[in-house]
This record gives C-alpha cells, sequence and structure tokens, in this order.
C-alpha cells in the first residue's frame, strides 16, 4: 500500500479540457453565487495574501505573489496579470470546513432534567476558489479523519458534502514547498470540481480548466467555457512541470513511518528542543492538524449551559494532563508527539501521511524549525536500521 | 491512491450531545471517592448496555465533562455506577450532587475488558487504587457466570486501609468459591492486619497456573508495569495480560486528538489494550 498520495506527474496531461478567460472566471463567481453558495478566495489583507469570502475577480490579489522562507513571509506586487501568482496563504481551508471555534451545544435546566439544542452550521455552502493542490490533499486527508471512525464529526462532514472546490495548479514553488516528496502537487489530481492552470503568456491571460465531477462540468459549460487548444494545453502543461521543477525542498518518505517510531529516544529531539518555542503556529497553520478542546460554560443563574470547541494544540502545556499529572510537559516531547503524529502515527490511523508538504509549518515557525531538516538529522544518524518500510 | 469518502453515505450516531440521567444514590467509597449510583438513559430509546471496562463521558452542568469508567454490573443496564476519585472541578461539582439530581452521559465508548477470551481460564485481577473501578464490572460477570471460568484471582493495593474501595464486596467475593482475593496497603493503621507494600508482592502469594491464566490489570501506570513485568517474570504470557489505560479526553471518541498514545487513541482503540499493542510505548517516557 502507498501511503503518501499518489499524483503522477511524468504521465501529466490536461486532455480534453476547457479554456476561460478572467470574464469567464467572473462568470464562475456569480454562478456559484446564484446557486447559493459563499465564494472564498484569496485576496490581499493585512499584508498577506488570505483566503476569505470574496464577491469577484476584482478581489483577486492580481499581481501580487509571496516569498518565503523558515520563519518568513512577505507580501511583493510583481506586476502582471496572475490573479493567482502566489504559492500560499497562511491559513488553509481548514478554517471554513473545520472552523476554529464552534459551538457544540447549549442546555437549559428543566426541573430534573436538561433540554440540548445542538448548534449546526452544516447549511453553509462555501465555493472554494483557488485551493491549492497540496491543501486539496489536506481536505481529503481531514475527510478520513473525521468520517473514517464509527464516530464522526458531522457539522465537518455537512459543510464538506456542501463545498463546491476550484482547485487551481501551482505556477510558483514556494521556498518552503515539497508537494513533489509528498506526491500531492503541483498539479490537482483528484477531489476537486474544477481545475485550473493559470496561463499568463505576453499578453495573453487564459486558465486551463478541467472538471473533475458532474457538477464542475456543468457549471464550466454554464459560464461559456470554450474548448482549450491543442497549444493552450500545452501551455498550461508547462506551467505544471515548470513549477515541479522548481520545488526546492524535499523530504524522503521511504520508510519514514518506521524510522520515526524506532528514534523516539533520539537525541535530535533534545536539539531540537531547546531551538522550538512550543507556540504551537505550526499547528495552526497546518492544513491538516484537528486537535480541539472543549469550553463549558454557564450563565450566572446556573439555569443555561453551553460547550464550545476551539483549536487546540498538542504544544500546549495542558494538552495532555489529566488529575493526577501530566502526561508530557517537556517540550522535548510535545516537539515529538507532533512530528511522529504527523509523519509516523497518522499512517497507522488513518492509511496516509498527515503531512501533505505544503511547508507552511517552516514559514510560520518563528525560530524557523524545518521539519524536512529534523527528519534528515534523524535519518542521518538513525538508532537502528530500518528494514524496508 | 486517498480516494474522497463517499460522503453522502456517512451516518453519524449523535455522539457528542450528552444525554440527561438522574442520580438516585451517592455512596461514599473513601475520604475523596464516592461512587454515584444513576437510572441509566435510555439510548436511541433503548437500554443503556455498556461491556465492563468501558466508560463515559460524565458532565457536571455547566461545569464540564470526566471520562469515567462504569464501575457496575453489566447485567443491571438501568442502574449505572462510576466511581470517582474527587480531584479536579467536575469530579468535585459532581460530588456535591444529591439524589434527584441530574448529570449528562455521553456513551459508552471504549474497549472492553476480554470475558470471553477468559471463559475456561484462570483470571488474575490485579488492581491499583481507583484501578478496581473498571475491573468491578468484571468480577461482576465472573462471579454470575461462575462455572465457566477457573480460578479468580483479586489482587488489590491501596494507599492505606481506609482507602481500600468496595471493602464489604471485597469479603463477599472472597468468599465466593474458587476465589482469592488478596489485599495490601501502602501504609498500615493500627487495626490493619493485612499485607503491607505494593500489589506485585502479593504474587508470592499465588500461584499461578501460567498457561492458563489471563491477567487484567489497572492501576497508576507505574503499578501496571511493574505489575505486568511481574506477571511475566511467572510465565504469563503477553497475549494473556490486559491493561487499561487512561489519558486526557475531551470528545471520547477518537476525533480531539488529545488521548494519543503514539498511534494508538485511548478512547477508541482502547482504554483496554492485549499488552502487545502498547508494551513498546508504556516503556518509553512521555508518550
Amino acid at each position: 500500500m502507498n501511503l503518501f498520495l499518489v499524483n503522477p506527474k511524468s504521465d501529466f496531461t490536461m486532455d480534453n479540457s476547457f479554456r476561460i478567460d478572467q470574464e469567464n472566471l467572473q462568470h464562475l463567481f456569480t454562478t456559484l453565487q446564484k446557486r447559493g453558495y459563499e465564494t472564498v478566495g484569496p485576496t490581499l489583507a493585512d499584508e498577506a495574501i488570505v483566503y476569505d469570502t470574496i464577491a469577484s475577480v476584482e478581489d483577486l490579489p492580481v499581481g501580487w505573489t509571496d516569498e518565503v522562507g523558515p520563519g518568513k513571509y512577505r507580501v511583493a506586487n510583481g506586476g502582471g496579470l496572475s490573479s493567482f501568482g502566489y504559492t500560499l496563504s497562511p491559513q488553509s481551508w481548514k478554517r471554513f470546513l473545520y472552523p476554529p471555534t464552534r459551538k457544540l451545544f447549549s442546555a437549559k435546566k428543566n426541573g430534573k432534567s436538561f433540554e440540548l439544542t445542538q448548534e449546526n452550521d452544516g447549511e453553509k455552502k462555501h465555493a472554494f476558489i483557488g485551493v491549492r493542490p497540496c491543501e486539496l490533499s489536506a481536505i481529503l486527508i481531514q475527510d478520513r479523519v473525521f468520517s473514517s471512525g464509527e464516530y464522526h464529526d458531522d457539522n465537518y462532514l455537512a459543510l464538506r458534502r456542501n463545498a463546491f472546490i476550484v482547485a487551481v495548479n501551482c505556477s510558483q514553488a514556494g521556498d518552503n514547498c515539497f508537494c513533489v516528496s509528498m506526491k500531492t502537487g503541483p498539479a490537482a489530481k483528484d477531489g476537486y470540481d474544477i481545475a485550473l492552470t493559470e496561463v499568463v503568456d505576453g499578453d495573453n491571460h487564459y486558465y486551463v480548466a478541467a472538471s473533475g465531477t458532474e457538477k464542475g462540468r456543468e457549471i464550466l459549460t454554464e459560464i461559456g467555457a470554450a474548448t482549450a487548444s491543442g497549444n493552450e494545453i500545452a501551455e498550461a502543461e508547462n506551467v505544471v512541470r515548470r513549477t515541479t521543477a522548481e520545488i526546492g525542498k524535499s523530504l524522503d518518505t521511504r520508510g519514514l513511518p518506521k524510522l520515526l517510531a524506532e528514534n523516539l529516544e533520539h537525541a535530535r529531539w533534545d536539539d531540537v528542543a531547546k531551538r522550538c518555542l512550543t507556540c504551537g503556529n505550526c499547528t495552526m497553520v497546518c492544513p491538516t492538524c484537528f486537535c480541539s478542546t472543549v469550553e463549558d460554560t454557564t450563565d450566572l443563574s446556573g439555569q443555561t449551559a453551553g460547550r464550545s470547541r476551539r483549536w487546540d494544540s498538542c504544544f500546549t502545556m495542558d494538552f495532555a494532563k489529566v488529575s493526577g499529572g501530566n502526561f508530557r510537559t517537556s517540550a522535548k516531547s510535545r516537539y515529538r508527539q507532533w512530528l511522529t503524529h504527523k509523519l509516523s502515527s497518522w499512517v497507522e490511523q488513518f492509511g496516509i501521511s498527515g503531512c501533505v508538504g505544503c511547508g507552511r509549518c517552516i514559514t510560520w515557525c518563528p525560530v524557523g524549525i524545518d521539519l524536512t531538516a529534523e527528519v534528515k538529522a534523524i535519518r542521518g544518524t538513525k538508532v537502528k536500521q530500518e528494514k524496508g518500510g | 491512491m486517498l480516494e474522497t469518502p463517499v460522503l453522502d453515505e456517512i451516518k453519524s450516531p449523535n455522539s457528542m450531545a450528552p444525554l440527561p440521567a438522574t442520580i438516585r444514590r451517592i455512596i461514599w467509597e473513601t475520604d475523596d471517592t464516592y461512587t454515584l449510583l444513576i437510572d441509566a438513559p435510555r439510548l436511541d430509546g433503548k437500554e443503556f448496555p455498556f461491556r465492563p471496562g468501558q466508560f463515559n463521558m460524565v458532565y457536571a452542568f455547566g461545569i464540564g465533562e470526566s471520562a469515567i469508567s462504569i464501575s457496575s454490573d453489566p447485567s443491571k443496564s438501568n442502574l449505572l455506577a462510576h466511581t470517582i476519585h474527587r480531584v479536579g472541578t467536575v469530579t468535585s461539582a459532581l460530588s456535591k450532587l444529591k439524589r434527584g439530581d441530574m448529570i449528562g452521559l455521553r456513551g459508552p465508548f471504549g474497549t472492553a475488558w476480554p470475558i470471553e477470551e477468559a471463559v475456561g481460564k484462570d483470571v488474575c485481577i490485579a488492581a491499583g487504587g481507583i484501578g478496581l473501578a473498571p475491573l468491578r464490572p468484571v468480577i461482576y460477570t465472573l462471579i454470575r457466570r461462575r462455572s465457566e471460568f477457573g480460578r479468580i484471582i483479586i489482587l488489590y493495593g491501596a494507599r492505606s486501609p481506609l482507602d481500600l474501595l468496595y471493602r464489604v464486596e471485597l469479603e463477599q467475593w472472597s468468599k465466593v468459591p474458587n476465589t482469592e482475593v488478596i489485599t495490601t496497603v501502602d501504609r498500615g493503621d493500627s487495626s490493619w492486619k493485612g499485607h503491607i507494600g505494593v500489589v506485585t508482592g502479593l504474587f508470592s502469594y499465588v500461584k499461578l497456573d501460567t498457561p492458563s491464566t489471563i491477567a487484567m490489570v489497572c492501576g497508576p501506570e507505574v503499578m501496571m508495569k511493574y505489575t505486568f513485568e511481574e506477571l511475566e517474570r511467572r510465565g504469563v504470557s503477553q497475549e494473556h495480560i490486559f491493561i487499561s489505560m487512561e489519558r486526557n479526553m475531551k470528545c471520547g471518541v477518537g476525533l480531539c486528538g488529545h488521548c494519543q498514545f503514539g498511534p494508538k487513541f485511548i478512547c477508541k482503540d482502547g482504554p483496554v489494550f492485549r499488552l502487545p499493542q502498547i508494551r513498546h510505548l508504556i516503556e518509553k517516557k512521555e508518550i
């Protein structure tokens, strides 16, 4: 079984694709809005490219790009026609399907009993415009996290069912990207309704569009998409090929789950613990991290109570605390929990790696810890020889 | 390749909503430990069936939830018992409730002790402190079906004589045919004539017929570690040793991530584990 996502780049083709221009793209916005979708996409705000509710193509960050490094994020306007000429937003789409805070229920005392009202925002319909292939993989991974066990996250699944996904293949590799290693990009393979590749060829600006679902196909037809020419398809394929070649960072995934499971006492964990601030940024920006905690509240009369859920992080001091003690007090144990979960135990839990190679944890680490470097160090001086994997 | 799950086909049992339940009685077992007897709520219009070893998320209205093992007889599913150590906010709030007061329950969750696997075998139960509570449903079951099992050996340790749980029942269980109950305390008092010391010390008073013994162990992690090492030294196979683990839990159903122990979620893959499932992790610090 291949534990990592498969995304064939060698035989990547866009046969039977459509061509749309910026005007068609605007039609896409209005068509989706007419169908009841809240259109969410990239836009410039607070000196970052963020995913937010946007009304039209006017809101897209035309001409803007982002530059990242370990602990570094900057936006710059390089001019040009690109609407999707950046790599990634700091925050992923997770916040729309799995909101950072959410009311679970309110309860009202009723004599000697209580009545519970469960909150549900599953009616919302999001259209995500500009989902990167690695982010799409992250969504597919969270689908598993929230639906593979006996109990499911109904709210996530309701929002997910209603979501319409317009993926946009990457035309620029960020310095922290390693999607090629994780087999999640830079082109979307599965899970989208529509996938776009943006081509800017001098003054010629267009998108090659592929439909992944019947609904996607229907909408492409509705917005007046034309059949893409062989030349246009070739240009789009070149964009993906060029991006693939640009990706400089890598993570050697061979036998990785086993490697980490066998090296829980490796000296590198002490080393990284000296640098790690246990701030939890990596978990907040990670598109697959799913840990949460709950908070119970009550009004002054004690008659009405509530419970809300919010994202939690395995880096917080009380994450593994029980009344009799705390199972992870050291920074070492908390960093190790995060990394081994992401790259090792996740595979046993969900049949797939928890990392999609987006590199956000590197970008947003205040001290620039790079998980690919940590893995490399462990692999370089591993305790045991791995046997296959 | 990762496929999109067929999201429309997923039907989810509603696991996040506490069901109201009424307290019938509170029994103080020791100075800081009490048992709530609860009229079991109906679950989807049915009785509240549970298996020995499973737990509920017990909700103190407006305060919060704690994961607590069920300590009652599974054959009496209309009356649930939770034996609770008063240590935190939730367990303190629950301790102040009275007959007729209301709590909330979500559950039953988690894996169970291997009762059916123990049929025809000797059963060695080793408990430390409040660890006897999740094993009490096993003891009730073994006694009710006494003829189906070999010897029953109950080894139980507590901090002091007054910290021993279920003292009347321990006495009753010791009178069941072919059943041994041996207790020990860390510190005795003037009235204590029994054993002093850790639970593992009690193994020198019993002779285990090891090929046919199933061991079920629950207590503080260090106690469980010494106990399974002692059991192995005496020839009990790892495969026949079961332990029940504790971790922080918020959801109880494998979604919040808090209770992870390596690749295991204590709430859904446990709390009861066959030792080889987690032995390699127990021996490491801060997993």
